[in-house]
């Protein structure tokens, strides 16, 4: 990471510090940077930012570079970081409140992190449209959208023979409710935004 | 005993062994489950990663549809199911704000009273002699290597027992007659939903666990959780290619094992549907 100027990051991302909190109901300014977060987090090995660094980016005002992350993607919301923390910080609540930014804020992902959230996309957009997931479609979408189209499908004919996969998705009968819990949440997003 | 069921959306699919093997223990325990009618997808990690307020309004629709039941306690045998609900159900219950943005997205007002426990917790409730005294096939010369991975013991609020060393499936199998060990991967995380994204990531952390059960000396690793167990066992076969390695460690929710220690049929609770052979247990088990 080059210099930064951290007096001129705090005063314009006051905001950003104050919303995270909010969001998140944590208090992230309580966090003391012992690292016993990223000690135990499984995932840390394949972050750019570890956890504890992620939470001092949020408390530093790093706004764009903590929502350009992979962490804040790659975190597996296993909570073995928040049920650790000395300090109580619920940091998978964090990870949660920046990922959701991140997405309303239309920050253009890469790498992991892309193929994170388009998983993320596939999953819902089969629940948007049944009630319920629909593993099939999910993947036939993934693969779709990441131009992988024979990606696992060794798994697909392992899960064929032993009667794990449906071809047709299971329809909620009030499929239009789950679609609404999906409109509603933009329409208030978009106001809040 | 009577709970609103949620079966989750892999039941009748990846995680069909779990949905097939707690409906019949349940039954044959006298634990009554009725499933919840029009149940939707919990949201699981995609829901609650992608926007807050849509994790918790797709769970609490269907504890909106529990308090409609009229019944008071709701069971999931999924952990991830088990773990997006109890928590919607705490929010619901302690953010006022958040529980009235929640009943208009919905549509179907909620406002806390019904009680979200995991299968694990019901099954365990049970004195142990309700158990033990039903043993048919006493699970005698297995050695089990317990996993719990991430979601049913964290977070605190939602937790069904220690994070770190969590021992109340370990009670039960030893009620089953089984010898469960000392291991350290307990609570480690399989890596979940990453499978499907960076599968290199997922297959280090299982291949650690597989690494850990075996040199613990266990016959077979005993989960429940869905993700868990489709990492681990449908992964297996991948993780020994990718790092030359020979496990043969089949994996089992606990409910399967309870299932054939009280004498239900190998077969009815989907020991053939696994991806690494069961046989090696049953042969164990004799
Ligand atoms: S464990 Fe808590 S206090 Fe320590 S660095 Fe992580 S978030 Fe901060
Ligand atoms: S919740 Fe995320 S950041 Fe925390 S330990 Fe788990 S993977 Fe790491």
């Amino acid at each position: 990471m080059p210099a930064i100027n951290l007096t001129a990051s705090l005063n314009d991302n006051f905001d950003f510090i104050m919303h995270v909190s909010k969001e998140s109901g944590q208090p992230v300014e309580q966090c003391y940077q012992c690292g016993k977060c990223t000690a135990g987090c499984p995932i840390a090995f394949a972050m750019d930012f570890s956890p504890h660094r992620v939470l001092r980016m949020v408390q530093l005002g790093l706004k764009e570079r903590v929502l350009q992350s992979q962490a804040i993607w790659l975190c597996a919301c296993c909570s073995t970081c928040t049920s650790r923390c000395p300090r109580n910080v619920d940091l998978a609540q964090v990870m949660d409140c920046l990922r959701g930014l991140a997405r309303r804020e239309g920050i253009p992902l890469e790498d992991r992190a892309r193929d994170i959230a388009m998983f993320y996309d596939c999953f819902l957009n089969t629940v948007k449209d049944n009630g319920k997931l629909y593993e099939l479609g999910m993947m036939l979408n993934y693969n779709l959208k990441t131009r992988q189209f024979f990606k696992n499908a060794d798994t697909g004919l392992a899960m064929f023979t032993r009667s794990k996969i449906k071809f047709l998705p299971a329809k909620n009968k009030n499929h239009r409710d789950v679609r609404q819990i999906f409109q509603r949440v933009k329409e208030l997003e978009e106001k809040t935004k | 005993m009577k709970y609103a069921y949620f079966p989750g959306c892999c039941d009748h699919t990846s995680a069909r062994e779990y949905d097939i093997s707690t409906r019949a223990v349940c039954r044959e325990l006298g634990i009554e489950l009725v499933e919840i009618p029009d149940w939707n997808c919990c949201g699981s990690t995609p829901g609650h990663s992608t926007s807050h307020l849509l994790g918790v309004a797709l769970a609490a629709r269907n504890l909106a549809l529990v308090a409609e039941m009229g019944l008071e306690e709701c069971t999931a045998s999924c952990a991830a199911c088990y773990q997006r609900l109890a928590m919607a159900n705490v929010e619901m219950q302690s953010n006022k704000k958040l529980c009235d943005k929640v009943n208009w997205v919905t549509g179907k007002p909620y406002h806390g009273g019904v009680r979200v426990k995991s299968i694990l917790e019901i099954i365990s409730g049970l004195q142990p002699e309700q158990i033990s005294s039903r043993l048919v096939k006493p699970l005698d010369n297995l050695k089990t290597a317990v996993y719990y991975g991430c979601l049913m013991v964290r977070p605190k609020a939602v937790q069904v027992d220690d994070p770190e060393n969590p021992l109340v499936m370990d009670h039960l199998l030893q009620a089953a007659g089984a010898e469960t060990i000392d291991w350290c991967s307990k609570t480690e995380c399989c890596g979940a939903s990453l499978a499907i994204s960076n599968e290199d990531v997922v297959l280090k952390l299982t291949g650690k666990i597989l690494a850990e059960a075996t040199r613990a000396g266990a016959d077979c690793i005993v989960t429940a959780c869905p993700l868990c167990h489709f990492n681990l066992d449908m992964r297996q076969k991948k993780i020994n290619q990718v790092f030359g390695t020979g496990y043969r460690l089949p994996v089992f929710y606990f409910t399967q094992l309870i299932g054939l220690a009280i004498g239900i049929s190998p077969d009815d609770l989907s020991f053939n549907t696994h991806f690494v052979d069961t046989r090696k247990v049953l042969e164990l088990v004799g």
